[in-house]
């Protein structure tokens, strides 16, 4: 600290100021719910997916093919209704090894998220998924990847209906 | 450098109470293709500026600007978001033209208020946490204390404000787009269905879902590119204290102060006079004879008697709210100042349809934020360039 700084010292509120009231706060819970439509595209994905298919969309003008499909190309701004099947293998784009989990608890085992470029889309169009049977420190960028399925009867519609991508 | 601005063109996807068959980004895809051609522009190559207005608690999303670029042709081109109204964002757009700095801006607004499923929640969220929360009103509570006190004052009854509903639920059945019309013969409404008296939830517009996006140009390039371009002659914007406690409940002082901005950049000094028809806010019915106070067409002695001789009806003196307003199309929520600047463009072309205004030449579309703001924004358009 040099001369121009002036030292504040800091007293951190204890809990227990907050339980005997000599602190006055208001408190708030917000009880929002949410339903989203997913539309036509993401709909033929999920319906896909209860499948045991990756469905994908190809754009007429630039022939590219997204994953996940898309009723428009947001790069030629063309209308986009061929939707087609593609493979359930791939390519890990990058991926990362995540040791604290979504609600902050450090974890030994990472969670392996990963950007896959799915086979019969075009270069580099991949979905976001988890890699797993692999040791985090064998999984490398251009891995070959595999899909591994929930069973047909437990499947919902949903992206979860893969488990994870294995090594193939 | 030229300063004129003008809508060139618009283009919309809705109005309906759900619309499961499309995501909201497909939605926005449908209302900006439609703009983009009746623009005659390439999003791609030609726009060089985007606005999205959303916020965040209506998406269920934070952050939510990362959702908009792709589905208006945005993607790796300079977008931004505004939480405001749409006609907050037209302003936006507007006034990067009058920089110089952009030569043709979109801006684009929407609803998906069926996915939203505690709308209530959300508006009570816009509550002051401490003061006002914790006495847990419904939020239209607020609707109810400034209707209380425009009816004092105004001498008006509950009844000549369902004879607002009656004339934009009215006029909706001649707007294809609209999605709550009703025929006067049917329209006797029931007087006792109070929500925060001397509000009926009759008197309340119904949520929406729908997308629009509108596209304006610098004048040199608007007159090339639009056969009918519909010029911005005056915009203004004004909030009054956020808090309860601090407000003239009377009257709207924002939409007034709003309204003398746009009035004086257009050089209307009496709006009677000056313009031929009127987009406002009706998300209350009230409301709309309120804002008609605002905005100079009526005054608290005046107003009784114009809604009961119909002044407001598209053979009216002012025709007011001639696309059905939120009453009769629905309500969008931030989007509604869009929907009601679609309106006032298709009139002033004079592609209206059923519903055509004759030869209308000047326009003012005013919108609100809603209970419990005052936040309000005012734009003026004009088919005549000088
Ligand atoms: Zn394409």
């Amino acid at each position: 600290m040099n001369a121009k700084n002036r030292y504040y010292p800091i007293n951190s509120l204890p809990e227990s100021a907050f339980q005997d009231g000599s602190i006055l706060f208001s408190f708030d819970t917000f009880n929002t719910r949410y339903a989203w439509d997913c539309g036509v595209a993401i709909g033929e994905y999920l319906a896909g997916l209860r499948e045991g298919k990756i469905i994908g969309s190809t754009c007429p003008k630039c022939h590219r093919t997204m994953v996940p499909p898309r009723l428009f190309c947001e790069w030629c701004y063309q209308p986009v209704h061929h939707f087609l099947p593609l493979l359930d293998t791939g390519t890990i784009l990058t991926f990362s090894l995540c040791y604290v989990s979504w609600d902050v608890q450090r974890i030994t085992e990472p969670e392996i998220p990963a950007v896959i470029a799915i086979d019969g889309a075009s270069k580099n169009h991949g979905i976001l998924h988890k890699i797993g049977e692999i040791e985090p420190e064998k999984v490398h960028i251009g891995m070959r990847v595999r899909a591994l399925w929930k069973a047909p009867e437990d499947r919902t519609g949903d992206i979860t209906d893969i488990l994870y991508f294995k090594p193939e | 450098m030229n300063k004129d601005v003008a809508i060139v063109g618009v283009g919309w996807e809705g109005f309906h109470p759900t619309s499961v068959d499309y995501s909201y980004k497909e939605l926005i895809y449908q209302a900006a293709n439609k703009a983009y051609h009746d623009a005659n522009v390439d999003p791609r190559k030609d726009i060089e500026s985007f606005i999205s207005v959303a916020e965040d608690f209506f998406e269920g999303t934070s952050i939510f600007d990362e959702y908009t670029p792709d589905q208006l042709g945005a993607v790796l081109k300079p977008m931004h978001t505004i939480s405001g109204e749409a006609l907050h964002g037209l302003i936006s757009a507007y006034l990067m033209i009058r920089s110089g700095l952009f030569k043709i801006v979109a801006i684009e607004a929407h609803s998906k208020a069926s996915n939203i499923k505690s709308i209530t929640e959300v508006t009570r969220y816009a509550l002051d946490p401490i003061l006002q929360r914790p006495l847990n009103f419904h939020p239209d509570f607020v609707a109810g204390l400034e209707m209380q006190r425009f009816l004092h004052q105004s001498q008006c009854s509950i009844s000549d404000c369902s004879m607002i509903v009656q004339k934009n639920r009215y006029n909706a059945l001649s707007n294809p787009s609209a999605a709550y019309p009703m025929s006067l013969a049917e329209t006797k409404l029931s007087e006792d269905d109070f929500l925060a008296y001397p509000l009926l939830e009759s008197h309340i517009a119904k949520p929406v879902d729908g997308a629009i996006v509108i596209v304006l140009a610098n004048g040199d390039v608007a007159k090339d590119i639009s056969s009918q371009p519909i010029w911005i002659k005056g915009v203004g914007w004004c909030n009054d204290s956020y808090a309860l406690e601090y407000r003239n409940w009377g009257e709207l002082s924002y939409v007034q102060k709003a309204a003398k901005m746009a009035y004086s950049q257009s050089q209307i000094t009496n709006p009677i006079e000056g313009i031929d028809f009127a987009e406002i806010d009706d998300s209350y019915a009230y409301r709309e004879a309120m804002t008609l106070i605002a905005l100079g067409f009526a005054d608290n002695t005046t107003i009784r008697g114009l809604i009961r001789e119909g002044a407001f009806y598209p053979d009216g003196k002012l025709p007011v709210n001639v696309s059905g307003g939120s009453l009769g199309v629905g309500y969008l929520f931030d989007a509604s100042g869009a929907q009601k600047t679609v309106e006032a463009v298709l009139q002033l072309r004079g592609i209206a349809g059923a519903r055509q205004l004759s030869q209308p030449s000047t326009a003012i579309v005013e919108s609100w934020r809603g209970v419990p703001t005052t936040s309000s924004a005012v734009v003026i358009l004009s088919n005549q360039r000088e």
